[in-house]
């Protein structure tokens, strides 16, 4: 259920909207990722001569229901820092979008 | 003294390490489900080997959050013995219970061979049977025991005598070649500041009967049962 009523920033308005999320981790730049490297000596081998800096990530999607992109945003936070990610080796990055689809 | 082994949906090692403790060492041991949220009267904890939760998403990142660890974090905190071995160490890391990371092997092949570690520091609860540097003769089986972190906790690990435990050559020389999954300073194992939290890669439970054709692994649970029994005289 998406709630359009009530102005921007007003605090009654606490109707949850829908919200996709698109969640990509990825080793941190210094930590030797042994699946990149991999890939990309395959991707040489195949002729792809240029590629460079392959770096094999994770893809994560999942909806929730929050008021507003910012607490939307604040959840998945953390849910990165907490469970998605591992802040040792990994970080991370997320686009909030608006709707189920 | 009584052992806890704690098995999650997934872990694979747990009847090894059951065996070595009732029928080697001929101690009481009782398996613990991850459902459970009391480790009240062990003495000591292994977290097994195998593939919690199939290794969904990281290696152990899902099983730290099962209701057990509460317990087991509860047990480390009172300063009581636990140890992870492979699976059970990377539950340690993604705990927090120890520093680090794994990595996907260097190789990015499963590594399923015999290893020679060499212990760095004998005065600990899980290696005071052990000379300081003796060689042990213990296997792996993983394919993500490839250590890594910062070099300021790399530094700190060195420094206080935590790496227990380093991958070398059969005469104990820790080369690369003796790497078997490209771990930085080929670590194969370490302890909490405390040092009552060990998380080792290879499997001692395997390698604990002659019938088996490799007995160094007894030692680690040998050191465990004298630091509980109060005979272990150098340990901390």
């Amino acid at each position: 259920m998406t709630s359009d009523v009530g102005p921007e920033g007003d605090p009654s308005m606490t109707a949850a909207r829908s919200w996709k999320v698109r969640v990509y981790v990825t080793l941190k730049q210094g930590v030797l990722d042994p699946q990149g490297r991999a890939v990309e000596n395959a991707l040489r081998v195949l002729g792809f001569t240029e590629a460079a800096d392959v770096r094999v990530g994770k893809y994560i999607e999942l909806g929730l229901k929050a008021p507003d992109r910012e607490a939307a945003a604040g959840r998945v936070a953390e849910m990165c820092r907490r469970l998605l990610a591992n802040p040792v080796i990994e970080q991370y990055r997320y686009d909030v979008i608006e709707g189920d689809a | 003294m009584r052992w806890a082994v704690v098995v999650f949906p997934g872990t694979n090692c747990e009847l090894d390490c059951h065996h070595v403790i009732a029928d080697v060492l001929r101690q009481p041991v009782e398996y613990v489900w991850h459902k459970d949220t009391r480790l009240d009267g062990f003495d000591a904890v292994i977290l097994p080997g195998g593939f919690s939760y199939g290794d969904y998403l990281r290696t152990g990142a899902i099983a730290r959050f099962s209701p057990v660890m509460g317990a087991v974090e509860a047990f480390a905190a009172a300063g009581r013995p636990v140890i992870g071995i492979c699976n059970g160490f990377q539950i340690l890391l993604e705990a927090g219970l120890l520093p680090g990371a794994m990595r996907r092997n260097e190789s990015l092949k499963f590594r399923c061979h015999e290893t020679f570690l060499r212990v760095e520091n004998a005065a600990t609860p899980f290696t005071n049977r052990c000379r300081p540097g003796q060689v042990l003769r213990i296997p792996i089986k993983h394919g993500e025991g490839n250590y890594h972190a910062d070099q300021a906790t790399l530094d700190e690990l060195e420094r206080a005598g935590r790496v227990v435990l380093r991958y070398v050559t059969p005469d104990g020389s820790p080369t690369p070649g003796a790497n078997p999954n490209g771990s930085l300073n080929n670590i194969a194992g370490i302890i909490n500041e405390r040092g009552n939290v060990l998380g080792m890669m290879p499997h001692p439970e395997v390698a604990a009967e002659r019938l088996l054709g490799m007995e160094d692994g007894r030692l680690i649970f040998e050191s465990i049962v004298a630091h509980v029994e109060g005979r272990a005289s150098d340990d901390r």
